[in-house]
């Protein structure tokens, strides 16, 4: 157990080398470092943080499995909200133009990236859109991650909030098959509610309970793109995170996602190495 | 598989401290990985000599500290292990807790080489 702070840090399970050096070597050191591994990409991350705060502008990272519905709740929002909110988007998936051409199709500035065979975005990725995007005029900015449970939560963006989507047609227990992910959302929404009537082993109240067994502790709303209850709570939810950043951006305040890959590198900004 | 990534990161943070004192070659990295950071101990393994190759830690052996979690209840205080997707207090079974370890994605120590072997 680590001295300093009483975190677990201490010897494990640990695991063969994968193979052993060609030769002995000559003198060697040993340094301590207590650094999280995707420190740059943290770095890269609160840069970008920073510009949105310069301009008061709400990123949002919005992430889900491919199909959840990412792009049409995006697009049903943004018709909803008929210029009320300045909005535009950044899209990751791996190949094609899609999606952007459909955000586009709804009169707001979007810009694709495409990552090849990267299964997530990272800081640089958003860093290099934002050249692209008239920050200036914005009120959110909503960057729609890769479709993937997995790999998009480890890394940080600079968003200000992580949104989860999960679809009815997914099942009610994708929470306890990739925790990771939805833990790290400061909103989930149940999408697709319309399909409830027809996919009857999803039960609202199995999803719910999931998502708590995980340590999620943010709020959750259950919408269909087709209107009603949810989606109006879903547009309110988005319009008191716009004035809070703004308020906050006032201040010269920023603010986190609340649960962040990054409890490692918090937890290591107490440890920086003394040498 | 976002593992090749971690790793190429990894590799750049490796070779910054070898450049700071001086390194000729790196020998060996430790790492910390907890279930809750969302990287798999297997697959960075894999993805580790492809990150490495042609760096100064291109032969540096890998050691991955696991990290178990452990959860700290808000109603009874109680300090436990808890699975990822089972996150409630082992004592009380409230779901209310913070995660205290589980999270990690740390680099800890790195073992350089800052002299040749000498020739016999």
């Amino acid at each position: 157990m680590c001295r300093d702070c009483g975190c677990s840090l201490g010897p494990a399970a640990q695991r063969a080398p994968l193979a052993a050096a060609p030769s002995v070597p000559g003198k060697t050191e040993t340094i301590e470092v207590i650094t999280a591994i995707l420190d740059e990409n943290d770095r890269i991350a609160a840069h970008n943080r920073g510009h949105f705060d310069g301009h008061g502008v709400l990123a949002l990272n919005l992430m889900s499995s491919p199909g959840a519905g990412k792009t049409s709740l995006l697009e049903a929002t943004i018709r909803a909200l008929d210029g009320k909110l300045k909005v535009a988007v950044i899209e990751g998936d791996l190949a094609t133009e899609n999606d952007a051409d459909r955000i586009r199709a709804c009169g707001v500035p979007a810009v694709q990236i495409t990552t090849g065979n990267a299964c997530h975005l990272d800081a640089q990725m958003v860093h290099d859109a934002l050249d692209r995007l008239p920050l200036a005029d914005l009120d959110v900015l909503f960057i729609e991650n890769v479709g993937n449970l997995v790999c998009p939560a480890s890394f940080d963006l600079g968003q200000h909030r992580n949104v989860t989507l999960l679809s009815v047609p997914e099942g009610d227990d994708k929470p306890a098959k990739y925790p990771v992910m939805f833990r790290a959302a400061d909103l989930s929404l149940i999408t697709k509610t319309d399909l409830l009537a027809y996919i009857t082993e999803f039960k609202l109240e199995r999803a719910h309970a999931a998502l708590r067994q995980i340590g999620f502790q943010g709020e959750t709303i259950e919408l269909s793109n087709r209107g009603g209850d949810g989606f109006t709570a879903w547009l309110a939810w988005l319009e008191r995170e716009v004035t809070s950043q703004r308020e906050r951006a006032a201040r010269g305040e920023t603010a986190k996602p609340s649960i962040q890959p990054e409890g490692a590198s918090a937890h290591a900004a107490g440890h920086r190495p003394s040498r | 598989m976002h593992e090749l990534s971690v790793c190429q990161a990894l590799i750049g943070q490796v070779e910054r401290v070898a450049r700071e004192n001086g390194a000729r070659s790196v020998v060996a990295i430790t790492i910390a990985v907890g279930p809750l950071s969302g990287v798999e101990a297997g697959l960075l393994e894999h993805a580790y000599p492809v990150a490495a190759a042609g760096t100064l830690a291109e032969h540096a052996t890998l050691t991955i500290e696991t990290v178990p979690v452990r959860v700290r209840c808000r109603s009874c205080g109680a300090e436990t292990g808890a699975q990822p997707n089972r996150l409630v207090c082992g004592a009380c079974d409230d779901w209310q807790v913070d995660v205290i370890a589980g999270e990690e994605m740390l680099l800890t120590r790195v073992e350089i080489e800052t002299e040749p072997a000498p020739v016999h």
